[in-house]
């Protein structure tokens, strides 16, 4: 079996060493800038009808984006972040403010538009809300995201690495709640309706090029859509390459490693950290426009903390701290969840029960991610660096025979 | 953490106390203050009204204390959030009112057979809970042990939602439990308030089992064993204690506490459903950190604490607002007094 491996591994290595590097990479940006087309001629019943699948693979994309950013967090500078979906919510509604008539009396009734259709085009009145372009939105909703990120992490600096992950899980608890009862002003301060309650901010504006007044057409047409996506996954990609090999890229990981020794190395710790809390947190928010617009509608139901761990689970499934692993890792979890579970569906049946299994999806996760940690901590495709520290504890031990403990993470500081 | 913090603790002790100015006297009792005069306020603003949300915070944060505790032992020992410790509650409130179903009891069940039916289904949901901890652990925390910190949270947070499904599978609408203790009924009367049989019974159950769990911590070998262990698990292991061992009883311990707060839950508040150990492990947890983490006393007056906070939100407020409400005063707690209200050392460093 192991030789099996071994040989697949070596052949994957001599196909691999064929071509450099770069054109792997050419190849693999032509494979997906080209994908709508492939999907076009291909036709596997688990992946759904030709639409279906691009769909879905839209909506991936969105989560590749957010898997990154939250990479930043996690796998970079090593901050359990469990609640990422804050950011996903206020991206979302950075969207939903600007970009739909949910503001209907602003301006008398006129509305506020910028690089948009400002008239409808059959009446020619004007439409009413605020409408700005979708390619400053995006950016928009990264800076005001990574305000709310840096205010996140600013209290929490001094604590360690489980109060950190409950401090952020109670924002992701509040940010959706706050957005759902916002029905007349922040905490019943004014009278805005920042929100519609349950029912969300529907319609929101469709993806529009600066240069034009046409709105792409999805879900009628979903190329356009997808080829937006792939361009901000590609950027958030780029962005994060830049970010790795940075002076901030290493400090992240030098923090991740040893706090004490980083700031004894001259590491700016709560920069740092803040930095990494922003940053992920612009990507979320970057994730949660371009998410907002193409769902057509801004939910707080959306905004769960399931959520939050489902992103999470592709960052520690890909492995962490890992771009190319990250981002399989988003694939896989995204195709589990829309397609390997609804066929999973007819199995209870076969063996006398009866449940629906995509009900339990977090259920199934959470498994994942139990047997990931226990089994295989370092993720599928792992960063050698992480896989490294998260088994430096087994080296360390082996060496001493169990008498001590090192505790990566433990660090002690008055 | 241990090995790393003996040269630091050969000084002389005195330098680890903090210098006390009057500053700092005043800003480390601020929140308790705070809280005192915001209940003052309210009882002075109307008092009947206050007093009302006073006995429902009491009697419900009973609830949240017996959970708090189970966060407040695993943490003490071995400095881990157990996620899955609401979970282990939700299951509790599953196990007893699946058994009065099982047993054919009603709302119109005599009191008699109903409060008899209690005494024995609580104790089987005690160990259905504290074992299902113990197995949590074996499967979730122990080969993670030496792992990063970051491993068994995620574990943790895997194993929480996988007991989530395991409830939803088994009950996927919420559903009411026989009122076998007549919960509305008042029982007497204290200033214009009715106390009602559900308050009675939740502290009946709850005191006997604080002090029974607070006699075995400090009384008994075992709770010896725990104390050292929670102190510095190599230097309890050179002395002969099975530390495996006294893990999983303070695991037992603490899913016994829950799988109790389970039964009072179903039955104070009369329905149950799959996610609401998410909600209240959150509340609990900060109960635990208010009183201070590790402190057993400290969980049970911060679950005390925070009933009051959610009753008076409750009817203050608007009931939307009350769990933001929790969760703001979770992150300020932690943030200013990551320490809990009451100063105690821990060992947060």
């Amino acid at each position: 079996m192991s030789a099996a491996l071994a040989t697949f591994r070596g052949n994957m290595r001599t196909v691999r060493g064929a071509l450099p590097n770069w054109v792997w990479g050419l190849i693999l940006i032509a494979l997906a800038i080209l994908y709508p087309y492939i999907t076009d001629n291909i036709d596997l019943p688990i992946l759904g009808g030709h639409d279906d699948l691009l769909d879905a693979s839209i909506q991936t994309l969105g989560y590749i984006i957010m898997a990154l950013g939250l990479n930043i967090v996690v796998g970079m500078a090593g901050l359990l972040d469990l609640g990422y979906v804050a950011f996903y919510a206020i991206g979302a509604f950075v969207i939903g403010w600007l970009g739909s008539q949910h503001f209907p009396d602003i301006n008398h009734g006129k509305g506020i538009h910028f690089l948009v259709q400002s008239e409808s085009g059959i009446s020619h009145q004007p439409i009413p809300g605020i409408h700005i372009n979708f390619f400053l939105v995006i950016f928009i909703a990264a800076a005001f995201t990574a305000i709310w990120g840096a205010i996140l992490g600013a209290p929490t600096l001094r604590l360690r690495g489980d109060y950190l992950a409950i401090v952020t899980l109670a924002f992701g608890e509040i940010v959706p709640r706050v957005f759902e009862n916002s029905t007349s002003g922040f905490f019943g301060i004014g009278s805005i309706d920042f929100s519609n309650g349950r029912q969300g901010i529907t319609p929101i504006d469709k993806i529009n090029l600066p240069w034009t007044t046409d709105p792409f057409r999805y879900p009628l047409e979903l190329k356009p859509a997808y080829w937006v996506a792939l361009g901000m996954v590609f950027f958030t990609i780029f962005i994060n390459r830049r970010l790795r090999d940075s002076r901030l890229g290493r400090a992240w990981i030098a923090v991740r490693e040893d706090e004490v020794a980083a700031a004894a190395m001259g590491v700016n710790l709560v920069r740092t950290k803040l930095m990494a809390y922003a940053i992920g947190a612009a990507f979320g928010g970057f994730a949660g426009v371009f998410l907002g617009t193409y769902n057509n509608t801004v939910n707080v139901d959306q905004f769960e903390f399931g959520f939050s761990v489902f992103i999470l689970c592709m960052v520690i499934i890909g492995g962490m701290g890992n771009l190319s692993g990250v981002i399989v890792g988003a694939i896989f979890l995204s195709l589990v969840n829309r397609d390997l579970l609804p066929e999973l569906n007819t199995y209870p049946e076969k063996i006398g029960l009866n449940f629906d299994v995509t009900s339990i999806n977090f259920g199934i996760f959470g498994f994942l991610l139990l047997v990931m940690m226990v089994l295989r901590p370092e993720g599928l495709i792992p960063s050698t660096r992480r896989k490294l520290e998260l088994h430096e504890a087994e080296l360390e031990n082996e060496e001493i025979a169990g008498a001590m403990e090192p505790q990566l993470y433990e660090v002690r500081h008055e | 953490m241990e090995a790393a913090s003996i040269p630091e603790q050969q000084p002389e002790p005195e330098a680890r106390t903090p210098r006390r100015s009057a500053g700092n006297y005043i800003w480390d009792n601020i929140l308790p203050v705070l809280l005192a005069v915001a209940l003052l306020y309210f009882l002075a603003h109307d008092f009947d009204r206050t007093f009302d949300d006073l006995k429902t915070g009491l009697s419900n944060g009973t609830i949240w204390a017996l959970i708090a505790l189970g966060y407040t032992l695993v943490y003490g020992i071995i400095e881990l959030i157990n996620f899955a410790h609401g979970e282990v509650f939700m299951i509790g409130s599953f196990v007893s009112v699946s058994l009065w179903q099982l047993l054919g009891l009603t709302d119109t069940t005599a009191a008699v057979t109903g409060i008899l039916c209690i005494i024995a289904v609580l104790p089987a949901a005690m160990l259905a809970c504290g074992s299902l901890n113990v197995m949590i652990e074996r499967v979730a925390y122990r080969p993670l042990r030496n792992a990063p910190k970051l491993a068994p949270l995620i574990t943790a947070i895997g194993m929480s939602f996988i007991l989530q499904n395991v409830g939803l599978l088994w009950r996927p609408t919420p559903d009411s439990a026989p009122d076998l203790i007549r919960s509305q009924v008042d029982y007497f009367q204290v200033f214009n308030t009715g106390i009602e049989h559900s308050d009675v019974f939740a502290v009946v159950v709850t005191v006997p089992m604080l002090v029974a769990l607070l006699w075995f911590v400090g009384r008994t070998k075992y709770g010896k064993a725990m104390r050292a262990t929670a102190q510095d698990m190599d230097a309890a292991r050179l002395m002969g204690i099975d530390v495996d061992r006294t893990i999983s009883l303070t695991f037992l311990l603490g899913g016994m506490l829950a799988g109790a707060a389970g039964v009072i839950y179903a039955l104070y508040n009369g329905t149950i459903q799959f996610n609401q150990g998410f909600t209240a492990g959150l509340i609990a947890f900060t109960a635990a950190v208010m009183g201070g983490i590790g402190n057993l006393k400290g969980a049970v007056v911060g679950g005390l604490i925070i009933g009051v906070i959610q009753a008076i939100s409750d009817d203050y407020a608007q009931p939307v607002w009350t769990n933001a409400i929790v969760f703001a005063i979770l992150i300020m707690v932690m943030v200013f007094r990551p320490q809990g209200l009451f100063g105690e050392e821990t060992r947060e460093g």
